[in-house]
């Protein structure tokens, strides 16, 4: 059986903008330079601020974005909507581009990356003791292999292209490595949602260890589920964002359909975010919180008109069908996961009055360059490998 | 209709169940822990400070901490301004109005330290007379541990490209001296910080306390606050204007450690998830002849 799914065909990068390309080498070069002055002096972050942009955008927002596979997974595979799978393949090579290059931004980020091998093995050469508390292992060894998961997810694309390559033992290889990929991959995508489920939750887990310093709206026993929820509506909203502009550039089949039907997801998880969110902070107590008028109040309710008003806009099944108003709510709600990330992580994190923080523009410039790599990556595999689907399914078609 | 609006809520019920059931607190929660018996610590008071600052440079002595020249204006002296990548221990002054205090911070050397519970492979660990240690072999420079301690503690050495945490570690390098003390309770010329056992040091506090009722804030801090702290202060002003904002006994790592130990207790709620997932899907892939490979159109 053959895949729907075809490369754009071309030149690797003959689709993408020449500035693209630059933004990406402007991105590699302040890396190298970071690594030559050290953080102090070229990021903004300090004593009290130890985290920043790079670890609240590119870590813990990119791999929320990069939840497209894990969502998609959820909805093909456990719901059985078996219809959906044109939408798969790009999702999971988002997923594989965001996890991967959030995992260059840990090793740009941390002090000493050329020990990150130590954290698999426990340390070294005293290995083993891990510490099991720590909410952080927990993510560092979901993500490491998640990373793994989501380019075995994707590699029958590979395969698939390989496998008429001229090159015998590639050929040869590649089918090989198809039918033992094929066989494993119902327990690999149990994997690809297993490990998410975990390291999502625990990233909001994470700030409960900051909890005496973090504000009271956002400071809750309920920060790992609320950031679940939030990675599947941001993965949903990823895979509508990826169609729409795939079909806008590349001229690709839309599946408007089914993105109507994702956008419907969408909406229903965010209202119950939104409805425990607010139930929770009655629970405790905290209502008047909202009503502050400081910059935290004025924070949470920005995040939270974020998510309402996409929500309200993905109700109406007929506006659904048109693919702007779906492309812009879920913008929104990219954006409402973002603020969601960034508020826990930064704004809403209290280190005393002494210290402060805001990106330097080389911190801002390496993000904006990985952001332009993984850009790059993807229109170059696309190009290259079957990914997006070719024609219209059956699904599409009626 | 992809979806009927009744097997989504089913799901989503089902799903949102399992993940509050999964994600609140179990009510077996974790156990309180309590001072080691082999506890050291110190004892400052406020009331006896006088400021000179002999204990910062002693510190800086035993520990070979360099010079903290960047303080603007302050270049050809050591002044730092705060903890930092040059300074474990500080004098710091508090002034507001006719009051004043000096308040001497460095690692708190906590019952339950959250810096011990966020290190990935415990490059902190709390060791021999329930001192913080932090081993250069197992950082990889996250900084979690600046992330978790509530009294801003542990320190980065911003300005490496190899950089270390800086920290007080009771100047553990001196434990086989005869008279084992940290660096700054041995030049304190006015012992307004002592070094001792733990139960010394909180019997000398309690004394004082009960000695001079009207000298003191009624309190000994760091006796129960934020589950403990193995450095005792007493203090004649109240203690949040000295920076010991939080008014809690519950350590920092209680609810995270609960909530995690909750879920991933013997790693069975995720094993079960997985399996559970391939069976969904391999009776899926049967039922509805899904194409075998991941990624088919």
């Amino acid at each position: 059986m053959s895949s729907q799914a075809q490369p754009l065909g071309g030149p690797a990068l003959g689709k993408v903008s020449k500035w693209i390309l630059w933004l990406g080498i402007v991105g590699v070069v302040l890396i190298l330079w970071r690594f030559g002055v050290g953080l102090g002096r070229s990021t903004g972050l300090n004593d009290g601020y130890p985290w920043g942009l790079w670890i609240a955008f590119d870590v813990v927002t990119g791999t929320a974005l990069g939840c497209g596979g894990f969502a998609m997974a959820l909805l093909v595979y456990i719901f059985n909507k078996g219809k959906y799978h044109p939408l798969v393949r790009p999702a999971i090579l988002t997923s594989a581009l965001g996890y991967s290059l959030a995992g260059l931004a840990i090793a740009i980020d941390v002090g000493k990356p050329w020990f990150i091998w130590r954290i698999p093995l426990g340390g070294f050469p005293d290995m083993g003791k891990y510490n099991w508390n720590s909410a952080l292992l927990e993510v560092a060894l979901c993500v490491m292999a998640y990373v793994i998961v989501l380019w075995i997810e994707l590699s029958p694309a590979f395969f698939e292209k390989w496998k008429d390559s001229p090159k015998e033992g590639l050929a040869n290889f590649s089918k090989k490595a198809y039918g033992i990929v094929n066989k494993l991959l119902i327990w690999i995508i149990a994997l690809g949602v297993l490990l998410p489920t975990m390291h999502q939750s625990s990233l909001g887990s994470l700030m409960l260890l900051s909890g005496p310093r973090l504000h009271g709206l956002w400071n809750t026993p309920l920060l790992p589920l609320l950031f679940l929820m939030s990675c599947i509506v941001m993965g949903y909203a990823v895979v509508v964002m990826e169609a729409a502009l795939s079909s806008r550039f590349f001229g690709r089949p839309s599946h408007k359909t089914m993105l109507a039907d994702i956008g419907k997801v969408a909406a229903y998880i965010s209202w119950a975010y939104l409805v425990i969110r607010f139930v929770e902070l009655a629970l405790r107590g905290r209502l008047g919180l909202m009503f502050q008028f400081n910059v935290y109040s004025l924070m949470f309710w920005i995040e939270i008109v974020c998510f309402a008003v996409p929500a309200v806009m993905l109700m109406s099944a007929q506006k659904r069908q048109d693919l702007g108003h779906l492309f812009r709510a879920a913008m929104l709600l990219i954006v409402a996961g973002t603020l969601y990330r960034f508020d826990t992580y930064l704004v809403a994190f209290m280190p005393g009055e002494n210290f402060s923080y805001f990106p330097t523009v080389p911190e801002m410039f390496v993000t904006i360059g990985i952001v332009a790599i993984e850009i790059l990556l993807y229109v170059a595999l696309v190009t290259v490998f079957p990914i997006l689907a070719g024609r219209p399914t059956t699904a599409e078609a009626h | 209709m992809a979806f009927d609006r009744r097997s989504l809520l089913k799901g989503m019920a089902g799903a949102s169940a399992a993940a509050v059931a999964s994600a609140s607190p179990v009510k077996a929660a974790r156990e309180r822990k309590t001072v080691p018996e082999d506890a050291r610590g110190m004892l400052y008071d406020t009331t006896l400070c006088i400021g000179c600052k002999a204990c910062v440079r002693a510190c800086k002595e035993a520990n070979n901490l360099p010079a903290d020249t960047s303080t603007p204006g302050m270049e050809n002296f050591d002044a730092p301004t705060d903890l930092n990548e040059y300074t474990k221990n500080i004098i710091k002054l508090y002034r507001e109005g006719d009051r004043r205090s000096y308040v001497k911070r460095q690692c708190m050397q906590c019952v339950d330290p959250a810096c011990v519970g966020a290190c990935m492979i415990g490059a902190f660990r709390k060791e021999k007379y329930g001192v913080i240690t932090w081993d250069k072999d197992r950082c990889i420079g996250c900084r979690y541990c600046q992330m978790a301690c509530p009294f801003n503690i542990p320190k980065f050495e911003w300005s490496s490209i190899n950089p270390d945490i800086v920290k007080c570690e009771y100047c553990r390098q001196r434990e086989g001296d005869k008279q084992w003390e940290p660096a700054c309770c041995e030049v304190c010329p006015r012992e307004a910080v002592i070094a001792g056992t733990y139960e010394e040091l909180l019997t000398e506090a309690r004394r004082r306390l009960e000695t001079y009722p009207d000298r003191y804030e009624p309190k000994i801090y760091g006796e129960k606050d934020l589950g403990g702290t193995q450095v005792l202060y007493l203090s004649h002003v109240p203690f949040e204007k000295l920076g010991f904002e939080f008014d809690s006994e519950e350590p920092v790592p209680e609810l995270q450690q609960t909530i995690q130990h909750g879920v991933y207790q013997g790693f069975i709620a995720p094993a079960a998830l997985y399996a559970m997932l391939g069976v969904v899907m391999w009776r899926n892939r049967k039922k509805s002849g899904l194409p075998e490979e991941g990624g088919e159109a």
